[in-house]
């Protein structure tokens, strides 16, 4: 499948997007619960979750996906394990792209969506417990509204940094053309064969999106923060 | 009636103690828990509340078991029907003031109850309002409806007017205890102003150390300390300066500074930020009419 236009191929950018965007609603489905509960737990080993979920900041992104690669491979017990009993084969496809990019992008959903859940004061779910609200309904209807600028934070970052993956991708998913074949590693492979005016669109579409969505952000932000204050 | 007999183990700055109170509350009371600042008052409204655990003890309320040590049972702070109101108020910013109350309803309860509540307390124009809007007077309104809206059995209230001015502070007694009559809400207040604790309650109860340290009807209670013939007042020094012979010693004393002179002898064992009492003979005291507070 070719998606051809003006005289462009579009598949890794649409490939990049569709794969940010599964990246971010998964995040959003474990990054937020897991966040609230970082943001209350008493464990003792929280320190050490802490510094697991920010590795993907400091690693070399060649790191991780040289341990996936390994974890997914079939003839790893993980990969093998998933590939018998789910169906799912993990390494050098688009769903083992998307495991990659959930790990990789963990931190940028929960750091900030935690450091809300911090920012609000106990007494709020206390009041709402009083009043005979469950947790769930408390995590949604008070918890959750009142950090919109946060999760907003989350959700842009975890799907702009899916956006800008290189190295994971290069690892674990290689250049299969409408599987794993994302727009970042499309301008390298254009740049490759020294065809630098399909490197330079990829990229600037690539700049163009993450500029466009950056800004919307802090433009969203400030009229947030101008009604609060 | 509530019986209840805790014992809880606490923190504080001077190290560690033991929360050790057994109470009885009749129905309908206005009790007032009175004391320093981190003698466990508090704690103590947290766990009537289910906010916090005691160690061991028992609350029973009408016959009902709250929380039980031995048998290991703690009802949930959902299933107490205890509204508690925040010293923060801990209004939800998300919703409007009428969002606010009607988030506190029983399932299945009418929302006329909230007309109601709005009307009583004077906050029919401000319902569609966010809280980050309204002033700490009318904060205070909001947390009380809602504390209200939810039909509570037991009504705590952790100092409620402390960040309010003088009027309006005493606007909201007014207030507060009319609508505790009204509904004949069993009620548990924290506080450590003496004229709010005078005006409001039936009984207080001053807690020291997390002991109960004396109770009894207003009156009785603070009559105490004039029959001695002293008055006495904590405070803490802000500063101490030599002035020849004598120490100039600098306090605060509830909001107002206060300069006294202490002897070198006294003044050695002191420094800035200690606590301390001042306390004086009652023979030659100056009473002055400021003013006079409508109720």
């Amino acid at each position: 499948m070719t998606a051809e236009w003006m005289g462009y191929d579009w598949q890794p950018l649409l490939l990049t997007f569709k794969l940010a965007a599964l990246t971010t609603l998964i995040l959003c489905l474990i990054g937020i619960p897991f966040a609230w509960w970082m943001a209350h737990t008493r464990v003792r080993f929280k320190p050490v979750l802490e510094a697991l979920v920010s590795m993907p900041l400091v690693l070399p992104p060649s790191v991780l996906g040289f341990y996936l690669l390994l974890a997914f491979s079939p003839q790893g017990a993980v990969g093998h394990f998933i590939e018998s009993f789910i169906g799912l084969k993990l390494a050098f496809s688009f769903a083992g792209l998307v495991v990659a990019s959930v790990i990789f992008s963990f931190p940028f959903m929960v750091h900030p969506v935690q450091s809300g859940f911090q920012s609000l004061p106990p007494s709020l779910s206390e009041a709402a417990y009083t009043l005979g609200k469950s947790r769930w309904q408390t995590f949604v209807r008070v918890l959750l509204p009142n950090i919109k600028p946060s999760l907003l934070a989350g959700v842009v970052l975890s799907f702009a940094h899916t956006i800008g993956e290189f190295g994971v991708v290069m690892m674990i998913g290689g250049n299969l053309p409408g599987e794993t074949k994302v727009a970042a590693i499309a301008i390298y492979d254009e740049v490759e064969s020294l065809n630098y005016a399909a490197a330079n669109f990829y990229a600037l579409v690539l700049f163009s999106v993450c500029f466009a969505i950056l800004l919307a952000v802090y433009l969203l932000n400030r009229r947030m923060m101008m009604r609060v204050g | 009636m509530i019986q209840l007999d805790i014992r809880k183990k606490l923190l504080s700055a001077q190290g560690e103690f033991q929360l050790d109170v057994q109470l009885e509350i009749a129905q309908g009371e206005f009790i007032t828990l009175f004391g320093q600042s981190g003698a466990g008052k508090t704690t103590l409204l947290r766990c009537l509340a289910g906010l916090a655990a005691p160690d061991a003890g028992y609350i029973k309320v009408k016959g009902e078991v709250w929380f039980d040590g031995a048998a290991r049972v703690a009802l949930p702070a959902q299933q107490r029907r205890a509204s508690y109101m925040f010293q923060d108020y801990a209004l939800f910013p998300n919703m409007s003031v009428r969002g606010n109350l009607e988030f506190a309803l029983r399932p299945g309860a009418s929302h006329k109850r909230v007309d109601e509540l709005l009307e009583m307390m004077g906050l029919g124009e401000l319902q569609q309002r966010k809280p980050d809007t309204l002033s700490g007077g009318q904060k205070q309104r909001v947390a009380l409806a809602r504390a209200l809206a939810a039909e509570p059995r037991l009504l705590l209230l952790d100092e409620p007017f402390s960040a309010l001015d003088h009027a309006t502070r005493v606007r909201l007694q007014d207030e507060v205890l009319r609508l505790q009559r009204h509904f004949g809400l069993t009620t548990v207040m924290v506080s450590h102003d003496i004229s709010e604790v005078y005006k409001l309650s039936q009984r207080v109860v001053v807690i020291e150390q997390g002991c109960i340290s004396q109770q009894g009807g207003p009156a009785e209670v603070f009559k105490a300390g004039v029959s001695s013939g002293k008055f006495s007042f904590a405070g803490e020094v802000l500063a101490i300066e030599t002035a020849d012979v004598a120490f100039a010693v600098t306090l605060l004393v509830g909001n107002q500074i206060v300069r006294v002179i202490a002897s070198a002898d006294e003044a050695r064992h002191l420094k800035q930020g200690d606590r301390v009492m001042l306390m004086s003979k009652a023979f030659n005291p100056m009473l002055v009419a400021v003013g006079h507070t409508d109720a």
